[in-house]
């Protein structure tokens, strides 16, 4: 309280160069706060997509990879649709090394009378899937019963409502958490409800060759047993089951993965071009500072301040400035953040999953507590020089 | 009883010898004025007294202390303890209001109490204006704050270089009232000045001449 006051009072009397200052290290604390959450989304959206997909291997039929993008339904919420026989699960189980396999059968609904909304629907075997019932138990205690649908976070509908796919009236029983991928936009049921969905659609025209009582399935999630090479199941699986490819996972995931590093290198070095930037530039209006103010150092060296009083209220002024502006710079980042995050997920392309609040409160702070550390250092110089003025001579010179 | 005494003090610029050998003594409670044409070696003797600067050679004794070997911290520490100095030019902090500039030594010295340093802006009459900035108050104004600053933490010496320089007669005076109250109270005084007026308001004048005492005046006239 009793050093404090003086550099409170300078700052508060002085709200021009206090504005200058501030707005210097909010620039820096937007950038780093800023760009922090941004890499932090897209690991995070990454993470999520690595989860969601939780398995080694997908078996998908042949032709899937001409007919559709099967990694941008996974990214970007893509509608589309494949099947093969449902019997390759047990097929996949007979080769080696394979743990466990579990069908998912896809279906796109239409923008159309027939339809609530055009939306990716994806059947689920709950007794054998490893990858999406965990993601839908965190939501709904019980299992999906006949007719029951679980849909993604931006899927519009609430818990409750009934939606129409295919004529079909379908419950939403459970919203998900979001994933920050294209599953988000995704409503999920079982076997059971997908069969009549199925059917339902190819009574309307749109749906695909069903042989009458066989189920059919779209893709097959594989998960290699501890201890086994993972390539060399992929192989043993694609010599294994006719019209069927196997695909790594890390494969679909690697572009992705190559992307967020090149955004997170971009943004890393648009963070230091900042860094670098800002202190130069506190750096240097400190220093301009020095010589308005050497008066008054020489009047407060008079008054009975010792350099180190002097040095400690610079850095004071300095720290409370970086603070201000670090509160400024992570409230501008938020503002343009948070409410614009489908926007920014949509221009990077790539999955995009806003960190916990806790994650971001400490970043936050960690900024404020940077910005504030930043401006303290870059006075460091100018405190030094202050705190060194001989009185007399400075006092003589306004004589 | 001296306060404040100078031992063969020189304070020697390259060729220059701004203090030649100098010795004088004042005694506490005195009221000293030191006069003497410009180059003579004032300002010089000024900054040695105030803890500003160290003589070349010599000993200064304040208060029985050898302040020319004291360390700049120590020295910062004396001037703040026992010295209240009061400049020709109105040195203020000028984003700091009148009270707070007094309290600003009170920072540094001890704990600021508003309450007596409103007393003390009482005292040199601008009681009614503590809340104005430096920019809001005449030059007179301004100067009394200052002896307000000087005077807040009871300093055993008042040192003031040209104080009424900058002033019209009637601040000039108040100045001086105010010089002559704290000597009642046996604060000691030692007043830099080229005016004549000045120093015959004072008990004893010394004369500086080429950086030497050059005579010492006793003012017979003195409390008449």
């Amino acid at each position: 309280m009793k050093h404090f006051s003086l550099p409170v009072n300078n700052l508060i009397r002085k709200p021009g160069r206090t504005t200058v200052l501030a707005l210097l290290t909010a620039f820096l604390a937007l950038a780093v706060f800023g760009g922090s959450v941004v890499v932090l989304s897209l690991r995070s959206g990454l993470n999520s997509l690595e989860a969601r997909l939780g398995a080694d291997i997908i078996l998908v039929p042949s032709q899937a990879q001409s007919k559709v993008s099967f990694q941008n339904m996974f990214l970007q919420g893509t509608t589309g649709a494949f099947y093969m026989d449902a019997s390759v699960p047990e097929k996949a189980l007979e080769v080696e090394g394979v743990e466990k396999a579990a069908p998912q059968t896809f279906l796109a609904s239409l923008k159309a009378d027939c339809c609530s909304i055009k939306i990716q629907v994806i059947g689920i075997d709950p007794e054998r899937d490893f990858t999406v019932q965990p993601w839908i138990t965190r939501s709904l205690t019980r299992d999906l019963g006949d007719m029951d649908v679980a849909v993604g976070c931006k899927v519009e509908a609430d818990v409750g409502e009934i939606i129409r796919i295919y004529e079909q009236r379908c419950k939403v029983v459970a919203r998900l958490e979001a994933t920050g991928t294209g599953l988000d936009t995704a409503v999920y049921c079982d076997m059971n409800t997908m069969n009549t969905l199925l059917r339902a659609a190819e009574e309307k025209g749109v749906s695909h060759k069903i042989e009458s009582g066989d189920q059919v399935i779209s893709a097959v999630y594989v998960k290699v047993k501890d201890g086994y090479d993972i390539d060399a199941v992929n192989s043993r699986l694609n010599g294994h089951i006719r019209k069927v490819t196997a695909v790594r996972t890390r494969s679909m995931i690697t572009g992705v993965s190559d992307s967020l590093a090149g955004v997170s290198r971009t943004v890393t070095v648009l963070i230091a071009a900042v860094w670098v930037l800002a202190f130069m530039i506190l750096l240097l209006a400190f220093l301009l500072i020095i010589r308005e103010r050497t008066r008054e150092f020489a009047v407060l060296r008079l008054a009975g301040a010792s350099r180190g009083m002097l040095s400690r209220m610079v850095l004071a002024e300095s720290s409370l400035c970086g603070l201000l502006g670090g509160l400024i710079g992570v409230g501008l980042a938020a503002l343009l953040l948070f409410p614009f995050a489908q926007l920014i997920e949509s221009a990077l392309n790539l999955p995009y999953l806003t960190p916990k609040p806790g994650t971001v409160l400490l970043l936050a702070a960690g900024t404020v507590l940077l910005s504030a550390a930043v401006a303290a250092f870059s006075s460091v110089i100018a405190a030094y020089r202050l705190s060194r003025v001989d009185p007399g001579a400075a006092l003589r010179e306004g004589n | 009883m001296s306060l404040l005494e100078l031992k063969n003090v020189s304070k020697i610029y390259g060729d220059l010898k701004a203090l030649d050998n100098v010795s004088l003594h004042v005694d506490q409670g005195e009221w000293v004025a030191i006069m003497g044409p410009s180059g003579s070696g004032k300002s010089t003797m000024m900054n040695i007294i105030g803890c500003m600067d160290k003589p070349t050679s010599g000993e200064v004794l304040l208060d029985g202390v050898d302040i020319s070997r004291e360390s700049s911290k120590k020295l910062t520490d004396i001037r703040r303890d026992k010295i209240g100095l009061i400049f020709q030019q109105f040195h203020m902090v000028n984003y700091l209001t009148a009270v707070e500039n007094v309290m600003v030594s009170q920072y540094y010295h001890s704990m600021p109490d508003e309450k007596e340093a409103l007393e003390a802006l009482g005292r040199v009459g601008l009681r009614e204006r503590a809340r104005h900035l430096p920019s809001q108050l005449s030059g007179g104004e301004q100067q009394r704050v200052c002896v307000a600053r000087a005077l807040i933490n009871h300093p055993e010496l008042i040192l003031a270089d040209e104080p009424t320089g900058n002033l019209d007669e009637a601040n000039e005076n108040i100045v001086l009232d105010l010089f002559a109250q704290l000597h009642k109270e046996g604060t000691t005084l030692i007043v830099v000045t080229h005016d004549p007026e000045v120093a015959d308001a004072a008990q004893r004048t010394i004369v500086l001449e080429h950086g030497k005492v050059a005579r010492e005046v006793i003012n017979e006239n003195f409390g008449k």
